[in-house]
């Protein structure tokens, strides 16, 4: 075959790139420690097939790489790996002072395509950085298509980058995590978790409920529809002042670490909050300072709150922010859910469906769900299949 | 190949089912093999690119032995379906890679590594340079043709033959021209003049067959003789050269007929080219097979890690993925229309039609709707796609 029908044929194949393999990347995560500390530690994933092209692993040629000889490499890998990755403090403008890269004992991960070599790294600066510049060069003179995925940690939030020979250098302003930024994120963060809390929003309107409506009690003992649509507001208003206040106060005081109790029992205390205040609506016990529900199990949900807002990881330097944030974000979320509630309940009070089927009806069905997740959570056990 | 290929294949599949990527480890065993390459002085193919290493490093600014070394590496990344290669290739022509105008033979070959990533553009300027240098350079001929049917520039295109067809053989002269004849309201006189080639090239190599045989499978197909297109892609089957493009291209046609038991049968387990996973899973969805959730998880990730490292070559096969495999038409025809705009094919068409029909927005295939008319392009199935979308608009 001569060599233009060869072009051809691989001219048309060659347009329908058929890949059964990834291209070469490495995984580069740096975290920067909050604080003043400045200390930054890092893992960097390196393919052993990649490394094996540029230094040669299989010393006995047998088309294996063995762990045995891996490990014998491990000082030339972490060398050559060191020598392609340069760490500044401050941007590139500043000629910035170098940080010292150290590479720890190295292990093996499996990834997708295959075993990589992974580098622990502790990255030292002489100041605390203000912003990193990163020059990656790794496998750029063998393979100007390899990319090094970087994962960079700091200042509670994560940003992905893609080094390689065409964006070899980046700087990545640590402080960019604004504050305005920072309180964004949380406040969505807060609006998310309401959203998905389901419990949180079963008890809410477990206690909206009845706002609607007013206790007869003697010998009627029945749910009377409110005359005006004040009446209504006000009774909202203060449920929900007082849930707000209340899980205000204990989200604080668990997140800035004065108080902590263990999550299985918060866990559980909401569930049965849920219960209790919905089972209320079917036989009241408590039908006129239903604020005083809100507020008492409020503290409860603080906790609840305050272990997701935890999990999220906190800045040090910015604690209060994310703290206000979050818990706006909370409240907006719960504003919402009341401002799609409060108008319909009200329009639909005088109905028999809202007093049998939604308030008994659906107060019986939320104690149920709660119910469950009671027993689920005290226990430990999976009930529902969610 | 009998390579350790597909036992690797197999592990890496079963890898990428498990659940989430394990934390790292330290091995037990010094033994433990962690990963296979190709062996020192193994074959004769790898050694022999032993010696084109050899001959480059003993001089790399030598534009020949940079040349030969990177077509070498070209062909084993087309034949082992592994990227890798072309990256190796780029490095092998590092001295011109930015250059203006480096020799006539480096710019073809950095052309054809240009096209490798969709930089069209780049690439045919470095071809048209090339032809336009040496105009008996039949590799930029035929590059230059290339990519100009995938831009649906058939003028361009026909020139590229044109310019190709004294320094090849009858029968790919014939099925250049034929496959741009296909596309603009010539069909019937591609095929019968094809189908002529085909019988006297009796002496044609069996990669040389092949092709033309799945030029005219295609032909056939669009014209809606499916009788006849099966005939050819079998004919070319039975070449039985491993050609990734005609086993796509048959499972295509054999979905399209509603019989996904064959695509299953013909690619098997263990497929690793991502068009032809891509396939197979389709297959299996509509065979109701339970290998077909495995082997989407395995395409998700694919497209996941190409996404990661902003590369952009794959939106046609992960449009056709959103809308055969998740359902997403919306994210579907975003992706279709993205490719459209690089890629200009009667799949790329397709799967923007499907995709706008799919998602209820028939102005967005408007594209391809234009092509099929101002081209007058034969596709029964095109253009059923176009009339469907015209009555819904």
């Amino acid at each position: 075959m001569n060599r233009a029908i060869a072009a051809l044929l691989l001219a048309w194949l060659g347009l329908a790139p058929a890949h059964a393999h990834k291209p070469s990347d490495s995984y580069l995560t740096i975290a920067v420690a909050d604080g003043n500390s400045g200390d930054i530690s890092g893992r960097w994933d390196i393919a052993l097939r990649d490394l094996d092209f540029a230094i040669g692993l299989d010393a006995d040629g047998n088309g294996e790489i063995t762990w045995g000889e891996v490990r014998a490499r491990h000082g030339e890998i972490a060398a050559y790996a060191l020598a392609r990755l340069a760490v500044r403090s401050g941007d590139g403008s500043d000629a910035g002072a170098p940080c010292t890269i150290e590479a720890g004992a190295q292990q093996i991960d499996d990834h997708t395509d295959g075993a990589y070599t992974v580098l622990p790294l502790a990255v030292r600066c002489a100041t605390p950085p203000a912003a990193l510049t990163i020059t990656y060069a790794l496998f750029a003179d063998l393979d100007p298509q390899h990319r090094g995925l970087l994962n960079l940690k700091a200042g509670g939030r994560a940003r992905s980058a893609v080094l390689g020979p065409e964006a070899a250098t980046q700087t990545f302003d640590l402080q960019a995590a604004s504050h305005w930024r920072q309180f964004v994120d949380y406040a969505r963060e807060g609006v998310w978790h309401i959203w998905i809390g389901f419990d949180h929003i079963l008890f809410l309107l477990s206690l909206l409920l009845p706002a609607v409506l007013s206790w007869r009690g003697g010998q009627a003992r029945d749910w009377q529809p409110a005359a005006t649509f004040g009446e209504a507001f006000v009774d909202v208003f203060k449920i929900v002042t007082a849930f707000t206040l209340a899980h205000s106060i204990t989200l604080s005081l668990a997140t800035l670490g004065f108080v902590s109790l263990p999550s299985r029992w918060v866990e559980s205390a909401i569930a049965a909050s849920v219960v209790l205040a919905a089972l209320n609506n079917v036989w009241p016990l408590l039908h006129r300072r239903r604020w005083t529900v809100a507020f008492g199990f409020g503290l409860i949900h603080g906790f609840g709150f305050a272990s997701v807002l935890i999990d999220l990881g906190l800045p040090r330097e910015a604690l209060a922010l994310a703290l206000v944030g979050f818990n706006l974000g909370v409240e907006g979320g719960q504003l919402a859910i009341v401002a799609a509630f409060l108008p319909l309940a009200f329009a639909l009070r005088r109905t028999a469906f809202y007093r049998r089927a939604v308030m008994v009806g659906g107060s019986l069905l939320i104690a149920t769900l709660a119910g469950l997740w009671l027993v689920e959570r005290a226990f430990e056990v999976k009930l529902l299949g969610f | 190949m009998p390579r350790p290929i597909p036992w690797l294949s197999l592990l890496l599949l079963a890898l990428w089912l498990q659940p989430a990527a394990a934390a790292p480890r330290v091995p037990a065993n010094d033994a433990e093999v962690l990963a296979r390459v190709p062996a020192r002085g193994g074959d004769a193919r790898a050694g022999s690119l032993q010696s084109l290493r050899a001959a480059w490093r003993s001089d790399p600014r030598d534009p020949a032995k940079a040349v030969a070394l990177a077509r070498r590496y070209v062909e084993e990344a087309a034949a082992e379906g592994d990227p890798r290669y072309i990256g190796y290739a780029q490095a092998a022509l590092a001295p011109w890679w930015t250059e203006a105008a480096p020799p006539t033979a480096v710019r073809v070959q950095r052309a054809v590594l240009l096209q490798y990533g969709h930089r069209f553009d780049a690439a045919l300027a470095d071809l048209d340079a090339a032809a336009q240098a040496e105009p008996d350079n039949a590799e930029a001929w035929a590059w230059l043709a290339a990519i100009r049917m995938v831009q649906a520039d058939y003028v361009a295109a026909r020139r590229g033959c044109d310019g190709l067809a004294p320094h090849t053989t009858a029968l790919i002269a014939v099925a250049c021209a034929a496959a741009i004849d296909g596309l603009t309201g010539r069909a019937d006189t591609a095929a019968r003049a094809l189908d002529a080639a085909l019988k006297s090239a009796t002496g044609a190599g069996a990669e040389e067959q092949l092709w033309a045989l799945t030029r005219l499978a295609e032909l056939d197909e669009r014209r809606g003789e499916f009788a006849a297109a099966e005939r050819a892609f079998r004919a070319a089957l039975a070449l039985a050269v491993p050609d990734v493009y005609l086993q796509a291209a048959y499972a295509d046609f054999l979905l399209d007929r509603g019989r996904p038991g064959e695509v299953l049968a013909l690619l098997k387990e263990g497929v690793r080219a991502d068009v032809l996973l891509l396939r197979l899973a389709i297959a299996a969805k509509a065979a109701g097979d339970a290998r077909a959730a495995g082997w989407v998880r395995d395409l998700a990730a694919r497209f996941d890690a190409a996404r990661a490292r902003g590369d952009r070559t794959h939106e046609k096969e992960e449009a056709r993925f959103a809308l055969e495999l998740q359902g997403d038409a919306p994210r579907a025809l975003a992706l279709a229309r993205s490719n459209y705009a690089v890629q200009r094919e009667p799949a790329d068409a397709r799967i923007l039609l499907e995709a706008a029909l799919a998602a209820g927005e028939p102005a967005a295939a408007a594209p391809a709707r234009e092509w099929l008319t101002a081209n007058r392009v034969e596709s029964a199935a095109l253009r059923a796609l176009a009339t469907r979308l015209e009555a819904t608009r």
